[in-house]
C-alpha cells in the first residue's frame, strides 16, 4: 500500500479544506476504499479520517416531511432506525439484505454511494480497465464477465454498481446533500451516477474537497410503505453482492396503480430506474399481466455485455415477483431469501 | 508514523505504527494479541472479528490509528484456558470448529451478535422488522453469515451458539 499522510479534522469546514488538496479523499467506513488501497487501486496521498464528524451522524426528519440521513449514519444504525422501518421498509430491507453484520457496523450511508464496482479487472492494477485510466481498454469484455451490465453499458465499461442500498434510493428518487469549497448543493441521486459511456466511477459527481453531507428521502415516497419491497438474488443465501434485484413501489387505489416506482440492481452502472417500467403501470391493474408488462419494459433494451444473457431473465423474473410482493403489502413478516434452503420446513431443524 | 492510544480487553495500550497498520496487524504484529486471524485480509471470511466499542467488525479493514481512544475486545479479552466464556466454553462442548483458525472470529461475532439480537435488531430473515428478534437456526445462520468456515463446522457452531444464548437468557 501506497504511503499517505493522515489526518482527522474536527470540523467539516476543516475536513474540506484539508480535502480540497489534489490526492485526498476522505475516509469514512473505509471498507471499500481501505480494500482498493490494499490492492493499489487507489493511491491516496492523504487520507481525510471524517469519522470523528459527528454532526453527520443524526437521522432527521424534517419539516417537510422528508427524512434526512447524516452521511456518517452506519448501515446497522439505518436498517433499524424507526422512521426508516414505518416509512421507508424498502430501506431496510436493501440494507438488511448486503454485506455481513460486521461490515454493516462499519460502512457508512454516504460511503454506500461512493462504492465502486466490484468487477475483478477493475480491481486488478495489471488489467486494463477504463476506470483505471482512460483509453486502458476494458479486459471484462473478453474475461469472465457472467455478473456484469445488461442495461446502459458501452464497450468502455461493462461492470455493475455493487450496492442494495441505492436500488430503493433510485426508486424514490433520493437526493445527496453535498458541502465543498464552493459551498453546499443536492444532487438527485440519477445526477449522482453517470453511465460508463462517459467513463466515470461512482462519486465523479463531486469535486474535489467535496463531501456528501447527508441523503434526503423524500416525503412524497411515504406513500409507499404499505406495498414497498426490496427483493435480491444471489448465488448463496446471504453474504453476497446482487446477481440482479429490483425495489418496486406502488402506489394503489381503487383497484387500479396510481404510482408505481421501480429501480434494479445489478445491471448497470447505475442503480437502474426503469421509468418506462413504472410508465406501463400507471392506472394498470395489480395484476400479473400488469407486472409482466412492466418487466418487459423495464428490460426492454437490455443486450448481454458477455456471458450474462441469463441476467436479463433473472432481471425480469425478480421485477414481477417484487411487484407481486409489494402488490401483497409490505408484510410485518420479512421474506424468506430467495432460493433459501431455510425457505421450507423452517423449524424442521 | 503515528501514536495511537487503544484500550484493548479493559488495558490502555499505546502503540506507535505506521498510518498503514491495519488494526488486525496492530493487534497481532505489534501489540503481541495474535488471538484474532487473518484469512483473507479483505472482509470477506471474518477470522479477524473483533469488537471495538462492542460492535463487531473486520479489524482487517479498518486502520488502527482511526481507532484513539476506541475500546476494543479481541478473543483474548473474552475468556482464557479455565476461565472460558459462556460462548467459548459451548463452542469446546459443541466441537465448534475442526482446524480452529475461524473460531476467534465466529465467538467475537457471535458475542456480539447476541447483543444484537437482545437489542432486538433486525436481519434478513428476522419475522417482523419491528418486533422480537428471536434466535432460530435460520437466524443465527443468517447474522453470522460474515464468518466463514472452511472446515464446514457450521451445524455444531450453531448449537453452540444457541446454547450459549439460551443459558445466558
Amino acid at each position: 500500500m501506497k504511503a499517505f499522510d493522515y489526518q482527522r479534522p474536527e470540523t467539516i469546514a476543516e475536513a474540506i479544506k484539508a480535502a480540497s488538496k489534489p490526492g485526498a479523499s476522505y475516509y469514512a467506513g473505509g471498507t471499500n476504499l481501505l480494500d482498493l488501497m490494499k490492492v493499489g487501486v487507489r493511491t491516496p496521498d492523504s487520507l481525510i479520517d471524517i469519522t470523528r464528524l459527528d454532526d453527520l451522524k443524526r437521522i432527521e426528519p424534517q419539516k417537510d416531511g422528508s427524512l434526512r440521513i447524516g452521511a456518517l449514519v452506519r448501515n446497522s444504525d439505518l436498517a433499524r432506525n424507526v422512521d426508516i422501518l414505518s416509512d421507508y421498509p424498502a430501506i431496510a430491507e436493501a440494507l438488511l439484505s448486503g454485506a455481513s453484520g460486521q461490515l454493516r457496523n462499519s460502512a457508512t450511508v454516504g460511503g454506500n454511494l461512493m462504492q465502486q464496482p466490484r468487477c475483478a479487472y477493475f480491481y486488478d492494477p495489471h488489467s486494463a480497465c477504463n476506470l483505471h485510466e482512460v483509453g486502458e481498454g476494458c479486459d471484462a469484455l473478453e474475461g469472465e464477465n457472467g455478473k456484469h451490465a445488461v442495461l446502459g453499458w458501452t464497450k468502455t465499461c461493462i461492470a455493475v454498481h455493487p450496492s442494495d442500498f441505492c436500488v430503493p434510493l433510485a426508486a424514490m428518487g433520493a437526493r445527496v446533500v453535498v458541502d465543498g469549497p464552493d459551498g453546499s448543493r443536492e444532487i438527485s441521486i440519477d445526477e449522482f451516477y453517470t453511465l460508463p459511456g462517459s467513463v466515470q466511477p461512482p462519486g465523479s459527481a463531486l469535486k474535489q474537497g467535496e463531501i456528501i453531507t447527508a441523503i434526503i428521502l423524500p416525503s412524497d415516497a411515504k406513500r409507499f410503505a404499505p406495498r414497498a419491497r426490496y427483493i435480491k438474488l444471489r448465488d448463496r443465501t446471504s453474504y453476497a453482492f446482487a446477481i440482479v434485484s429490483a425495489a418496486a413501489m406502488l402506489h394503489i387505489g381503487d383497484g387500479r396503480i396510481k404510482d408505481a416506482r421501480i429501480a434494479l440492481g445489478g445491471v448497470a452502472a447505475n442503480p437502474w430506474r426503469a421509468r418506462e417500467a413504472e410508465d406501463t403501470l400507471n392506472g394498470a391493474e395489480a395484476n400479473e399481466a400488469s407486472f409482466k408488462k412492466a418487466a418487459d419494459a423495464a428490460l426492454a433494451d437490455a443486450k448481454p455485455s458477455g456471458d450474462n444473457a441469463h441476467k436479463i431473465e433473472l432481471a425480469r423474473r425478480i421485477l414481477v415477483r417484487a411487484l407481486k410482493a409489494a402488490a401483497d403489502g409490505t408484510p410485518p413478516k420479512m421474506p424468506d431469501l430467495p432460493g433459501s434452503v431455510f425457505a421450507v420446513g423452517k423449524e424442521a431443524r | 508514523m503515528k501514536d495511537t492510544t487503544l484500550r484493548i480487553n479493559g488495558e490502555e495500550r499505546k502503540l506507535s505504527a505506521d498510518t498503514r497498520t491495519t488494526l488486525l496487524d496492530a493487534l497481532r504484529n505489534h501489540l503481541g494479541l495474535t488471538g484474532s486471524k487473518k484469512g483473507c485480509d479483505h472482509g470477506q471470511c471474518g477470522a479477524c472479528t473483533v469488537m471495538v466499542n462492542g460492535r463487531r467488525i473486520n479489524s482487517c479493514l479498518t486502520l488502527a490509528c482511526m481507532h484513539d481512544g476506541d475500546e476494543i475486545t479481541t478473543v483474548e479479552g473474552l475468556g482464557e484456558p479455565g476461565n472460558l466464556s459462556p460462548l467459548q466454553a459451548a463452542f469446546v462442548k459443541h466441537d465448534g470448529f475442526q482446524c480452529g483458525y475461524c473460531t476467534p472470529g465466529q465467538i467475537c461475532s457471535a458475542t456480539a451478535m447476541l447483543e444484537e439480537i437482545k437489542d432486538n435488531w433486525p436481519s434478513n430473515v428476522s419475522g417482523s422488522l419491528t418486533g422480537e428478534a428471536k434466535l432460530t437456526p435460520e437466524e443465527i445462520s443468517e447474522r453470522m453469515s460474515g464468518n466463514l468456515c472452511r472446515c464446514a463446522a457450521y451445524p455444531n457452531i450453531v448449537d453452540a451458539i444457541r446454547e450459549a444464548a439460551e443459558a445466558s437468557s
